[in-house]
């Protein structure tokens, strides 16, 4: 297991190289003026010189590498230009913001969709399966942002049942104590009943607009696998030796055919921290995504540079997570290593 | 010998054409939901390309008088903020956001397709190059990394042409490249070597033509994503700006109007997303049945 | 629930056990549903098994043969339903039985073994709780012993070293190691029946003789019945008491073994028995009577074979790959261990040398794995040897790389017949432009200058046809794709463009092993009588030595990248010198001859 993390932290190295490679070409070598950018729109010529060579781009192109990538290492991501704040304690104060709402999203779409997707492919052609496929093609088709806009006139402004689309919190109430950043365990960390009802009626519906946009990826895999493995000869072997119908498909089938979903669930996450980013405009949530698109709004790049950094290191550990329970699964995988 | 004394090449493109015709209405007639994307996509590239002179109204044209009008008679899709008719915003836009999502798939088609093919049949340090190109991209969550590029070069809607096509580039690469490699020792690639075709024609002549389908699923497929990025990219003031009629960012002007009722200017540029991305998926689904009736899902 | 035994299955088994047979099949029709409607695979078949009885179904593809067993067990996909006729399986009617009793039948009472036995096991369990799954399941072990129960069913298929085995996947197994757990599997509950569907299709030959002996003992001990599904006749006269010859989804004949090879009935058995290759025959008997004597008509002259010049000398070949997980030289330097290069590289091929005469077939035999391909694509120029040195009619051919010899002179004279027929065709050209493409690329100017129009060009048009008349291919079928043409139809296509630029060597990779037997009979009679017309010489690389000998003068044998063994047919079958040979040719099945 430990020749496993080590070869799969190996393979993550040279992807965490050229996102830090092209976080950093993205500000100095595509056209357009860098220190233009930094200054904002209204600066003067000379402002425009001063910033230049605050930031070293005057300096030749792989020195100033070297001060960015020494820069990183000590945690330095620039600083805003319009709140003058830190991007780096921004970065980490709405992070955890972010990451409950993702996560949430995807664990409600992993609850539904897996147990769907196995049910239309064991009931092959019956009510469930074209369900399934009705709503796997329709779901891809949806915009998240609609989704979410649709929700919120459906649960707030017809039916009353959630709060207004306003953040993580009611203003009423004070964010409980940080233990994880995460409201839901922070308020049970602090046996605050009042606070966790209130984070989790404003968490539902954009979890659930992050949901119905999984779902569709995962229940469509789920269901192709299932019925490409129930197809497998070992699965008629399984069948020829008299096992019973829920030991072939749970033990012989359903096992062999969370590979190619726990696969695709790398796809998913690249989609699922893109959509973050609009479901988080739609319903004001303060995470890094919300934090980004109002620095697109002021052309404030050191944030969304640091964002993208954040964003794509986020993702290769995902991605390392996955290859690891891939590897848990699957004898084979271990063996390469 | 037969009846028919033409030569081998006129006889097979006819017969060719004739039977792939056959094929595709025993395909449609087999399958009435891809007759129906067919059908979508009528609608769409008429709304396209006669759509601007059919519409009722000056889509930019505002009229405060009639500002934020549920949907009526005169107004089928009521009016927004500013009074502009909502239905004619929503059927000229059909063209910047089809534009943008066949540009982008257009270059991503022919970069993609191009590097892959070489990556797999060439192998060496043409699949090495590719592939870290490949690995690179997709280390970043693509619509971040889309936000990211269009953020870089300048927020203009060719960038966000670029910026579609480069995260799409992993995908089409990828599947050119497994499609070239399987083929690469096949049977019958090595009797071409055998009768002296040189390795690129036999690149043109004997993988191509039989990668080319799936490509095209793959077009079909990656179009609709590649409508919703733009759409996203717009939503959150990248690209496309105001007054210009898009759907994305018709519906990022009806969000502030949702949480007071007037469901009607979201919803419809919104509908009008999600039927364009339906078409293409569902094409690509009927698609992917012609070529590879063994994949089906 | 795995406590669960059925009181009736219990009940009846013993009881019915001293009357009628074991199996009862009556008029069996079975139907699939597909998108052109009803299709009948299998008609009114019959047959009765008795106990202790060993009955082999024998069959091309498609003939229903598969079909017919699964039915028995009651596991068609869910397109397949019994549409008429009854089977009695030990007093049980199966056609009707509930679902639960058939669960407890299978596994217990009647068990299957398939074809492709890796493919056969879940691939990421553990082949001893694989087979522990099975023996709770029928409530013959608790969870207390199973372990103990598993090693002693791994011991039964002479599985060495079993504690160690129990913990294996089946990635890190053989394929005939595989295919003893996938019989240990069927075996574990000590079922009465056992049903064996091409159980050793893709093993070598020595590997399916030690399956087969393993088999065959195992359920003779117990009693066993057994039915074989097999496409090969020789196969099912080795082992079987009773044949049952299919064709169509129906039963042609039935009779017992001996009878049937010595007097077969019906004409389908006896043409499949003629295309059998078999000891002492000649190519002209593996065609049906009427077709060997009509088509007896040139009197082949024997082809003077020329002890002047060898047309093709292979001396000292050597090709190397690097080893899989073997440690890189390119890390060594950092540890600073030098690498040994033995191992580092495999040798696909070992230093082998021999020499194909002008109009001569040459053999080139051995197992999977023994080098015969790599050396074949060597010849052919399209991978390069190691080291080593090849002579084409005096030329040194081995040292033009692999990738320039595409536009030497030379390659127009060294062709190749593929092994999959399928795979070979470009599925986008037509059969008329597969065997053009040879003749626009290398045919000369005449043929060539008419490329422009493709249209125009009469003369590539009846070269093509003439080719299609060689190789027996109807003229309307040159317009067809490859998905519209027979397995024989494309074989013939692949022959034709082979010969088109009438080349002095032709390369034979298995031309027939993805064939039927009839099929096959028909494509080595064509393969030498082009040989004659055409005065050219094969090499012809193959795993059966029957079908070498019909074909070739002489015969190389190989095994592990070296020759063991080099003489004329005759002398290599009759008289081989060599251990290995000796087992090879032992253990090839054949029928009576």
């Amino acid at each position: 297991m430990l020749k496993l993390i080590a070869s799969r932290l190996a393979t993550a190295i040279p992807s965490l190289i050229g996102v830090v490679i092209v976080t950093f070409l993205l500000t100095r070598v595509l056209p357009g003026d860098t220190a233009a950018y930094f200054a904002g729109p209204a600066a003067t010529p000379q402002a425009i010189a001063e910033i230049r060579a605050k930031l070293g781009l005057d300096k030749p192109l792989p020195v100033q590498f070297v001060d960015y990538v020494s820069a990183l290492a000590k945690g330095d991501l620039g600083t805003s230009l319009s709140t003058g704040q830190s991007v780096a304690h921004e970065i980490t104060t709405r992070l955890p913001a972010s990451a409950e709402l993702t996560l949430s999203g995807l664990i409600l779409a992993l609850v539904i969709a897996v147990p769907f997707g196995i049910a239309a492919a064991v009931k092959q052609g019956s009510w469930i399966d074209h369900a399934c496929r009705i709503i796997t093609t329709a779901g891809v088709s949806l915009p998240v942002f609609f989704t979410g806009l649709l929700l919120v006139y459906l649960f707030y402004f017809r039916l009353g049942w959630a709060p207004a689309p306003l953040g993580r919190l009611d203003v009423f109430f004070s964010a409980p104590e940080t233990v994880t950043g995460f409201y839901l365990i922070d308020s049970l960390i602090a046996l605050d009943g009042e606070t966790f009802r209130a984070a989790l009626a404003q968490l539902v519906v954009p979890a659930l607009t992050l949901a119905i946009f999984a779902l569709a990826p995962i229940a469509r895999i789920t269901r192709a696998s299932m019925l490409q493995v129930l197809a497998s000869e070992f699965v008629r072997t399984a069948r020829a030796a008299g096992l019973t119908s829920r030991t072939v498909i749970i033990t012989y089938a359903f096992r062999n055919a969370m590979l190619p979903v726990v696969t695709t669930l790398g796809m998913v996450f690249s989609f699922l921290l893109g959509a973050n980013v609009l479901v988080e405009k739609v319903f004001a949530w303060p995470g890094i995504g919300s934090y980004a698109v109002e620095a697109l709004i002021t052309s404030d790049f050191a944030p969304v540079q640091g964002f993208v950094l954040a964003m794509a290191i986020l993702y290769v550990a995902l991605n390392l997570i996955i290859d690891l329970a891939y590897g848990i699964i699957d004898p084979r995988a271990r063996s390469e290593a | 010998m037969t009846a028919v004394p033409s030569a081998p090449a006129r006889r097979r493109s006819s017969g060719g054409l004739m039977a792939t015709l056959k094929h595709a209405h025993y395909v449609i007639s087999d399958n009435p939901v891809t007759g129906l994307a067919f059908f979508m996509l009528l609608v769409l590239v008429l709304a396209a390309l006669v759509g601007p002179f059919l519409v009722p109204y000056d889509p930019l044209a505002s009229n405060t008088m009639a500002a934020l009008q549920p949907p009526s008679a005169a107004h089928w899709f009521g009016t927004d903020q500013l009074g502009r008719d909502i239905l004619s915003r929503v059927v000229v836009a059909t063209r910047l956001d089809l534009a943008i999502a066949v540009f982008s798939v257009a270059l991503v088609f022919a970069a993609g397709g191009i590097a892959g093919i070489a990556a797999g049949f060439f192998g060496g340090w043409t699949d090495r190059i590719v592939g870290r190109i490949c690995d690179t991209i997709m280390a970043f969550p693509l619509f971040v990394l889309a936000m990211g590029i269009v953020a870089a070069l300048g927020n203009t809607v060719t960038n966000i042409v670029i910026a579609t096509a480069i995260i799409n580039f992993p995908l089409y690469a990828r599947v050119a490249r497994s499609e070239a490699a399987i083929r690469r020792q096949a049977g019958f690639v090595q009797a071409a070597r055998l009768t002296g075709n040189s390795e690129w024609r036999i690149v043109l002549t004997q993988i191509l033509p039989n990668i080319l389908p799936i490509m095209m699923v793959q077009m079909s497929l990656t179009m609709g994503y590649a409508i919703l990025n733009a759409a996203g990219l717009s939503f959150i003031g990248l690209g496309v700006r105001p007054p210009t009629s898009e759907w994305g960012i018709m519906v990022a002007e009806g969000a502030t109007f949702i949480v007071s009722g007037e469901w009607w200017i979201a919803l419809f540029p919104g509908l009008a997303l999600m039927f364009a991305v339906f078409c293409f998926n569902l094409l690509g689904d009927g698609l992917r049945d012609i070529v590879d009736p063994q994949r089906r899902t | 629930m795995h406590g669960v035994v059925d009181p009736a299955t219990v009940a009846l088994a013993p009881a019915e056990e001293a009357r009628g047979p074991l199996l009862n099949v009556r008029d069996l029709t079975v139907e699939f549903a597909t998108r052109r409607g009803l299709v009948r695979a299998v008609e009114k078949v019959n047959l009765t098994l008795a106990k202790g009885e060993t009955l082999g179904i024998v069959g091309e593809s498609g003939s229903g043969k598969s079909v017919t067993s699964y039915t028995v067990m009651r596991i068609l996909d869910r397109a397949g339903h019994i549409a008429e006729g009854a089977i009695t399986f030990s007093g049980i009617d199966v056609a009707h039985a509930s679902e639960r009793e058939m669960r407890d039948l299978r596994g217990r009472e009647m068990s299957m073994i398939f074809q492709n036995p890796r493919a056969a096991l879940n691939p990421i369990r553990k082949v001893g709780h694989q087979i522990g799954d099975v023996l709770l399941q029928h409530v013959q072990a608790q969870p207390g012993n199973v372990k103990e129960k598993v090693i002693d069913v791994l011991n039964q298929v002479r599985i060495a070293r079993p504690e160690e085995r129990y913990h294996a996947y089946p990635f890190e197994l053989s394929g005939g190691m595989c295919q003893r757990i996938v019989i240990a599997l069927a075996l574990a509950c000590r079922p009465q029946l056992l049903i064996a569907d091409e159980p050793t299709t893709g093993l070598d030959v020595t590997t399916q003789k030690a399956v087969m002996e393993l088999v065959t003992e195992l359920t003779r001990a117990r009693g066993m019945s057994t039915i074989l599904i097999t496409h090969d006749l020789g196969l099912a006269a080795t082992y079987c008491d009773t044949v049952m010859v299919m064709e169509k989804g129906k039963v042609v004949e039935t009779a017992p073994a001996e009878q049937i090879f010595r007097n077969p009935q019906h004409a389908y058995t006896r043409k499949l028995m003629r295309a059998t290759p078999r000891p002492g025959i000649t190519l002209k008997d593996l065609l049906p009577e009427a077709e060997a004597e009509a088509g007896a008509a040139p009197p082949v002259a024997p082809m003077v074979v020329s002890d002047a010049v060898p047309l093709l000398k292979v001396e000292a070949l050597v090709k190397e790959y690097p080893r899989q997980g073997a440690p890189s030289a390119f890390l060594a330097k950092f540890t600073g261990k030098a690498v040994d290069p033995k191992d580092a590289t495999f040798r696909a091929v070992d230093g082998i040398s021999f020499e194909v005469k002008k109009g001569e077939s040459v053999g080139l035999v051995g197992e999977s794995g023994c080098g015969k391909s790599t050396t074949s694509t060597i010849v052919m120029r399209l991978i390069d040897s190691t080291s080593g040195r090849i002579t084409f009619d005096g030329q040194d051919i081995g040292a033009i790389p692999a990738r320039e010899f595409a536009h030497h002179p030379l390659r127009r004279r060294i062709q190749m017949v593929f092994q999959d027929p399928t795979e070979s065709l470009n599925p986008r050209y037509t059969a008329a432009r597969a065997i053009a493409d040879p003749l626009l690329r290398m045919g000369g100017k005449d043929i060539k200058g008419t490329f422009g129009g493709f249209g125009g060009g009469s003369a590539l048009e009846d070269k093509v046809e003439e080719l299609a008349r060689m190789v027996g291919l109807p003229a309307d079928l040159l317009d067809r794709f490859p998905h519209q043409l027979s397995g024989g139809q494309k074989a013939r296509v692949g022959i034709a463009r082979a010969i088109a630029l009438k080349p002095d060597l032709v390369i034979l990779d298995e031309p027939t092993a993805a064939l039927d037997v009839s099929v096959q009979a028909v494509v080595l009679n064509l393969l030498e009588e082009l040989k004659h017309t055409l005065g050219m010489s094969y090499l012809f690389v193959s795993h059966d030595l029957h079908v070498v000998r019909l074909l070739c003068d002489r015969v190389i044998v190989m095994r592990q990248g070296r020759v063991v063994e080099e003489g004329t047919s005759e002398q290599v079958l009759e008289a081989p010198k060599d251990a290995y040979t000796r087992e090879l040719i032992a253990a090839i099945p054949h029928p009576p001859v």
